[in-house]
């Protein structure tokens, strides 16, 4: 056993931590809410050209990483830094590309390259978190398939250049079976979005499909057999939001004991108050149990179906439930200027408290990882 | 021991309900229900609408223009309103100023600020905290300085909650540097057309700016202005906080909150069937409708304890910790009950006057905005850790 990152692993977190400093500040944040974009172009660009987008993948894709631990170590960077960026929608949408075999090489070449802009259109206004509730259709006509239906919280959609889009070929609503993926530039004619801010600084979008038509060039995988590759590529999308969650709760530690160490009433730093002191230490220990749970998910990511998906469910559990105790004292902690917008700790929170409403919510996790038989 | 309320405590619940029927605007009552924020006019209209009645002041005498009800007349009013959509009354003029104004204010004081309370003239706001003075707020820094007819204010107050609606603003400041922090502190009321004051907006958390800094520039605020004696402001200052702490449980609140919860509930969809079918959902909702029963009672305990004419002391700190815990646990459920469509940042929407079509359903809207506002709720009004620090003292004498 060795909890030690390797030495490559080593030089992309302290490079990384180093560049993000100076590159994901509130004033590259704010140009980038104010020009409606999903991510300010020049982080990005740095992001790419230190080779962050292909740590997420291994070598035969294109990368040269692409493990859970390579994930981990990029995302709890980009939550430490408090970075928005649409990188999660590359594990997300890229790790279904490169699932897909050679025919999207090219296309993942420019992802890596940071030259073209992912989305992942999966969930639907009424699918919440289930992953097979695909209400979308597809259905074939000569060479292609005709879509229609509605995508719900497409982050980065409206900003994105190439879609991939999972619509039902077969099958009922509910049903893992007869789910297909597309690849679909995101401009394609019968798309239409509507495009707004999220609370978490990023961007999203409602899509309206209707009547799209996709190549069968643009099939990803078997017909009516995506389902796996869906819930395998959400597994290393839970690994990395629950690494940046992570990054996020450092984070707001870190400012929160600043802040008791500086903060002054009844003549002395509020931090010698016990109450307090008492509070941060549970905090640090909740926050350690959050650490434990992203490594025991990163490290078992390659584990038999059933393994990896209770591991999911554990450590997207677990973080969910830390990350709102942690978001809810340090606000606590620091009082009125907790609550205000400008100060950083507005952001980070923001952030964290959207970490739960993604890919599946702490009680969603829960029951899940009770019907997985994990528990029985 | 009896739980049920007198008949005629019943027969006033049934003559507020039918008043409500008539007289709450549906407006109004939509806006309350859907989360859309209130602009200074919806206030002051349903201000003006319970004045009409005689009711706006439940916790004054009749004798300065009050409805002179006693705390489970008050009770049952918050009961009432809240189940009904009522926009929350303001509390500064009515709940905080007019107190200390009846108890401590001088003759002309009262008559020439109390009628003006009543009928929406002055909108009043709290001049408190300061950037260095928060749970410490004997600690103010502000300082007036007595020169003929007036006092000269410098300084700054801080989070003053809607402080750019104000005409006016009650201040502690600084009179003595001598003695106790608490001994040289005096109540101050001061124009907030004054020249020397400005006020910035400070947005919060949920993108709104509630709350403001008022920074005071060599103001001039007339003698008369001064409530009660040169530095005995501690003393008032902390009259108005009990009153402050009256209706801190917020039950009606947390009764609105959980019944539009359970609504979500019903409606969103988890695994084919409506979320409050699930079992842990519905396990974490009914965790927090039990503790709201029993702190609805323990509420109650202490109304009773109060019309029968004991001040509530430490027992308010106790509704103060355990209700805004409860309400803020409905608040995060809410938020978790819509789902993904927490996520968009719904600020605009949320704007009193917007047209904009929300994302996703409506109910989804408020709920992110609601539940980061609502971490006020443990901070504000003397913090929960401040709380329990007085529970610990008074209570349990440690
Ligand atoms: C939305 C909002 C609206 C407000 N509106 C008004 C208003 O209209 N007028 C007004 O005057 N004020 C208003 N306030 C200010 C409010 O009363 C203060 O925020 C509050 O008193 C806490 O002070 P602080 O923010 O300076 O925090 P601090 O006092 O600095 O406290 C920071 C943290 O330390 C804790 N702490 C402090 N002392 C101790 C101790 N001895 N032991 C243990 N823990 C301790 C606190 O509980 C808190 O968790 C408002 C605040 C908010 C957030």
């Amino acid at each position: 056993m060795n909890f030690d990152l390797t030495e490559e692993r080593q030089m992309l977190q302290d490079g990384l931590r180093r560049y993000l400093v100076q590159a994901a500040n509130p004033q590259s944040r704010a140009a980038a809410v104010e020009a409606e974009a999903a991510v300010d172009p020049e982080l990005w660009g740095g992001l790419a050209e230190m080779g962050v987008i292909g740590a997420l993948f291994t070598e035969e894709q294109g990368g040269f990483g692409g493990a859970g631990f390579d994930l981990a170590v990029v995302f709890e960077e980009l939550g430490r830094a408090g970075a928005v960026t649409p990188l999660l929608e590359v594990v997300l949408a890229g790790g279904l590309l490169a699932q897909a075999g050679d025919a999207h090489a090219d296309l993942l070449g420019e992802v890596i390259a940071g030259t073209r802009a992912l989305a992942y259109a999966h969930g639907e206004p009424a699918s919440r978190y289930d992953l097979s509730r695909v209400e979308t259709t597809a259905r074939r006509e000569g060479d292609d398939y005709v879509i229609d239906g509605r995508k719900a919280v497409v982050v980065g959609g409206a900003q994105a250049d190439m879609l991939v889009l999972s619509a039902r070929t077969s099958g009922e609503r509910d049903d893992a079976g007869g789910i297909s993926l597309f690849a679909v530039p995101a401009d394609s004619a019968g798309l239409q979005w509507r495009d707004y801010p999220l609370a978490d600084g990023g961007r999203a979008a409602e899509l309206v499909i209707d009547g799209l038509r996709a190549g069968s060039g643009s099939l990803l995988g078997a017909e009516g057999g995506a389902h796996d590759a869906i819930e395998y590529a959400q597994a290393r999308g839970t690994a990395a939001l629950c690494a940046e969650a992570l990054g996020l709760m450092e984070a707001a530690r870190a400012l929160t004991a600043d802040y008791l160490r500086t903060r002054k009433q009844f003549g002395q730093p509020i931090g010698k108050f016990q109450a307090l002191q008492h509070r941060m230490a549970d905090m640090l220990i909740e926050i350690e149990q959050a650490r434990s749970a992203v490594i025991n998910l990163c490290g078992r990511l390659q584990l038999s179906r059933r393994e990896r998906e209770i591991n999911v469910s554990a450590t997207k559990q677990l973080v969910g439930r830390v990350a709102r105790h942690v978001t809810e004292e340090a606000i606590q902690m620091h009082g009125g200027i907790g609550m205000t917008e400008e100060y950083e700790l507005a952001h980070l929170a923001r952030r964290l408290t959207m970490t739960d409403h993604r890919l599946g919510d702490s009680t969603y996790h829960l029951g899940r990882f009770v019907a997985l038989g994990a528990v029985a | 021991m009896n739980l049920d309320f007198t008949p005629e405590q019943e027969a006033f619940r049934a003559e507020l309900r039918a008043f409500l029927e008539q007289n709450l605007p549906e407006r109004l009552s939509d806006k309350v229900r859907s989360g859309q924020r209130l602009a200074k006019e919806d206030y002051e209209e349903w201000h003006a609408i319970l004045n009409g009645r005689g009711w706006l002041a439940g916790n004054w005498p009749k004798g300065h223009g009050g409805a002179g009800w006693d705390a489970v007349e008050r009770h049952i009013f918050e009961e009432e309103t809240t189940a009904a959509g009522a926009p929350r009354i303001v509390p500064f003029g009515l709940a905080m100023l007019g107190p200390v104004l009846q108890k401590f204010g001088s003759k002309e004081q009262q008559e020439h600020w109390l009628p003006r309370i009543l009928d929406g003239t002055d909108w009043w706001c709290q001049g408190y905290s300061e950037p260095g003075a928060g749970s410490d707020l004997a600690s103010v820094k502000t300082t007036a300085v007595r020169e003929g007819d007036h006092y000269i204010v410098n300084g700054q107050k801080t989070w003053t909650t809607l402080g750019q609606y104000a005409d006016m603003i009650f201040c502690l400041v600084r009179t003595s540097k001598e003695g106790k922090p608490q001994e040289g502190i005096s109540f101050l009321l001061i124009d907030m057309t004054s020249p020397g004051i400005e006020v910035r907006p400070i947005v919060l958390l949920d993108g709104e700016p509630e709350v403001n800094e008022v920074f005071f520039d060599n103001v001039k605020v007339p003698v008369e202005n001064l409530v009660g004696e040169e530095n005995k402001g501690w003393t008032y200052a902390k009259y108005l906080l009990t009153h402050e702490r009256t209706n801190i449980a917020g039950v009606g609140f947390a009764n609105a909150g959980l019944e539009n919860l359970k609504r979500i509930a019903r409606l969103e969809q988890s695994r084919g069937r409506p979320l409050i079918e699930d079992p842990l959902f519905a396990a974490r909702i009914a965790e927090v409708e039990i503790a709201l029963m029993a702190m609805a009672t323990t509420n109650l305990r202490v109304v009773s304890a109060a019309a029968a004419g004991q001040a509530p002391g430490a027992e308010s700190s106790m509704l103060k910790v355990k209700g805004t815990v409860i309400r803020q646990e409905i608040n995060a459920l809410t938020r978790e009950a819509v789902g993904p469509y927490a996520m968009p940042f719904a600020h605009e929407t949320l704007e009193a006057g917007s047209n904009a079509e929300p994302v996703g359903p409506d109910y989804a809207l408020p709920a992110t905005a609601q539940y980061f506002n609502n971490r006020k709720l443990s901070i504000y009004g003397g913090s929960n850790e401040v709380q329990r620090t007085i529970i610990a003292k008074t209570i349990l004498e440690l």
